[in-house]
């Protein structure tokens, strides 16, 4: 290959770097495997997505300043978040509305921000991966992805090319699983009512796993499904293209 | 009409533990939903039309002062009269005096949302003038003593059952046997009370989905036929509705009318699309003697040219709640005023304050379905984050969860402490962990009702400098 490798920074995501670094792992593999090089960036931290829905807008201008400075100078910056990267995509310029400085390079940022899964579709040309996963799996559509993204047809399309793999779509796929960051805590009634219909949606389908693209929702699914017992596997999407699943799935430990 | 939007909380934690309330609500996924889906699909040009319909909206918000007059001179020419009524008040008092004019002894209502904003029924029984609800879920819900639960399906809350069970105590004339079981014997034994009702009533007060600037006319949209009665019928008309509702020509109506049902109730249009202009003529066979036209403001103009003025845009057509899986799981009473689902969230703490409706707007995970669906592609989740920033700038979000948040976001923003800290927590909670924790301090709002997942171990941060060293070795 003559082309240069494109330089990729990862956006880890705070979710990620603390919970569940395989997913991580994961994202540099298979972004190796497209080609590309990955750097980290050792001054970010999150994308600022608490304070920013929660009206802290101060504090969410600092955070992403501190982001757009983390990853100047890459080709691309990729995070295995829908919601992450919306927020660097969708959001960021608009938080810098009175500072033009800030704002182009917050708007230099969004125009090369991606999402893993689509990067690698939609960027790289990516049209199978090289993995093994034998079992069912049924796949959440994450909001900020599916809808501020158009993420939908692009984890299917990879995880149609992993060998032994059958996909089992469970009833509203697209419809919220009730995270929401700071709304399952503010408001647990109305999330619980939520994230129980979803588990009762992937419980009916009979998959052994569930995958999706953000570990928020992952983090939030899990929660609840374990709660009630059931036999569900669940994994970011990532781990299972990447072929990185010999990690205890989420909320499992290696005693079982 | 009085708020509860204070308690949310509360009113959320006992509508989801109602399973009549859960039954009824799993109609309003199953219905709507789909048949929108199915009708969007079918036109071609649907996209287009929800852009221009926007555009049709932006522009005449852009220039209400001048649609507005142009609306209210039209409507003096044609012989009806405009009553300019600055808060819900002096709408009520208007709507009384034109009543009381005429000697009204009952009214016929068809369905208002505005009438719901001024509390209008309660005025005019506590003035001696009984106001009789048409539209059929109005009517139960009226014989109920309740508020509408949804802006296009009052009685949405409700099962057949229930509304049964109410047409036995309450129509005690008909005979106790009767079959009653079926939406089609319901709906028939309503319209048969209600018959006599339009012929008695001394004036009908209608809403309004549209004025038109261009010829001072008022459209409804319905399906029942009860708004075209109440307002032919009686001697008297009363038009209530607020101001954002003008829009320029007919032609401007025609085409907002092909997103407004289509995105209601999948209906390419609906059953009845009425046009009002005036009372009636000489040579008319029939009509009402007298055109009022009660115009009410109650907040909505200080809302143009600010972050808000988008949301004056939305024509009501509920497809913001129908798509809402917040309102799926709590329905529209837990709101605690008119509007509910996301449109409300952003209209209500304009129209009484953020200080009373501050839940609202926070009660949204921001999966922006609402947005999706929106005929008028209104940006209601970049609206309600709007009013979070509101609450923040003005201290009235929870001090606890304010204070967390100032926490998190001082390691945030200081990122070698912040992955000192994450790089000693993460495998401390790993090891205590063990996959994930049924119970965790100061997380109670997660472990009621799901367990946490417990880190792997350690960071990302700390895994990946270890695989470079060992790489550049």
């Amino acid at each position: 290959m003559s082309e240069k490798p494109p330089r990729v920074g990862l956006f880890v995501t705070c979710l990620v770097d603390l919970f569940r670094p395989t997913v991580g792992f994961a994202a540099a593999k298979l972004l190796e495997d497209a080609g590309c090089t990955v750097e980290v960036p050792r001054t970010q931290t999150c994308c600022g997505q608490p304070a920013y829905n929660s009206g802290d807008r101060g504090d969410a201008r600092s955070i992403a300043a501190r982001t757009v400075e983390a990853f100047e100078g890459y080709d691309y910056v990729v995070a295995p978040s829908g919601s992450c990267a919306a927020m660097l995509r969708e959001h960021y310029p608009a938080l810098f509305t009175d500072d033009p400085g800030m704002a182009a390079k917050a708007a230099k940022l969004a125009g090369r921000t991606y999402e893993l899964v689509s990067f690698l579709t939609d960027v790289r040309g990516v049209t199978g991966v090289e993995a093994r996963f034998p079992g069912s799996v049924t796949y959440h559509d994450s909001c900020s992805g599916l809808r501020e993204l158009g993420i939908k047809h692009q984890p299917r399309a990879l995880l149609a090319t992993v060998d032994g793999l059958t996909l089992a779509e469970h009833a509203d796929a697209e419809v919220c699983c009730g995270f929401g960051g700071t709304f399952c805590v503010k408001y647990p009634d109305i999330s619980n009512t939520m994230v129980s219909e979803k588990a009762d949606a992937v419980e009916s389908t009979g998959a052994d796993t569930l995958l999706a693209g953000d570990l928020g929702c992952l983090l939030n699914m899990a929660g609840k499904l374990k709660r009630r017992g059931a036999k569900t596997s669940i994994r970011h999407v990532a781990e299972v293209l990447a072929g990185m699943t010999e990690q205890p799935a989420i909320g499992e430990s290696a005693e079982g | 009409m009085e708020s509860s939007a204070r308690a949310f909380k509360e009113n959320a934690r006992a509508a989801v533990a109602d399973p009549q309330l859960k039954r009824a609500l799993s109609h309003v996924k199953e219905g709507f939903i789909g048949k929108r889906a199915k009708a969007a699909a079918k036109l071609p040009e649907f996209e287009v039309l929800r852009d221009a319909a926007r555009d049709i909206k932006n522009h005449t918000l852009d220039h209400l002062d001048l649609y507005l007059e142009h609306y209210e001179r039209k409507v003096t020419e044609t012989g009806g009269q405009v009553h300019w009524c600055p808060t819900a008040e002096d709408a009520r008092r208007a709507v009384l005096e034109i009543c009381r004019a005429v000697g009204a002894r009952t009214v016929t209502k068809g369905k208002s949302m505005i009438a719901e904003e001024i509390a209008l029924n309660d005025h005019l029984e506590a003035n001696g003038i009984t106001p009789v609800e048409t539209d059929l879920g109005e009517y139960i819900i009226q014989l109920r003593g309740e508020t509408p639960s949804h802006i296009i399906a009052p009685a949405v809350h409700l099962t057949k059952d229930l509304v049964e069970a109410d047409f036995r105590a309450h129509h005690t004339a008909f005979p106790p046997e009767r079959p009653l079981s079926e939406p089609r014997q319901l709906v028939n034994e309503a319209r048969e009370v209600l018959r006599g009702k339009y012929l008695a009533a001394d004036v009908g007060i209608t809403g309004a989905n549209f004025l038109v600037a261009e010829t001072g006319t008022s459209v409804i949209v319905t399906n029942e036929g009860n708004g075209d009665l109440t307002q032919v019928l009686p001697r008297v008309h009363i038009v209530v509705a607020s101001l954002e509702k003008v829009v320029p020509t007919l032609e401007d109506v025609s085409t907002i009318l092909r997103v407004l049902a289509r995105s209601a109730t999948g209906q390419e249009c609906s059953t009845y699309t009425t046009f009002s202009t005036g009372p009636r003529r000489a040579e008319d066979p029939d009509g009402p003697d007298q055109y009022h036209v009660v115009l009410l403001d109650n907040g909505r103009s200080s809302m143009l040219g600010g972050e808000f003025q988008d949301m004056l845009r939305c024509i009501r057509c509920g497809a913001c709640m129908n798509h809402c899986p917040v309102y799926h799981a709590i329905g529209g009473h837990a709101y605690g005023w008119v509007y509910p689902g996301p449109m409300g969230a952003v209209l209500t703490p304009n129209l009484i304050g953020i200080e009373e409706a501050g839940h609202l707007p926070s009660a949204s995970t921001f999966c922006g379905r609402c947005e999706s669906v929106c005929p008028m592609r209104i940006p209601l989740p970049k609206m309600m984050r709007h009013w979070r920033e509101r609450e923040f700038e003005r201290h009235l979000s929870p001090a606890g969860a304010r204070a967390g948040l100032a926490l998190w976001a001082f390691f945030a923003k200081r990122p070698s402490l912040y992955h000192f800290v994450t790089g000693m927590a993460a495998p401390l909670l790993a090891a205590l962990g063990r996959g994930r924790f049924r119970r965790l301090p100061l997380a109670g709002g997660w472990t009621a009702h799901r367990d946490m997942p417990a880190p792997e171990g350690r960071t990302f941060r700390q895994l990946w400098a270890g695989r470079r060293q060992g790489e550049s070795r």
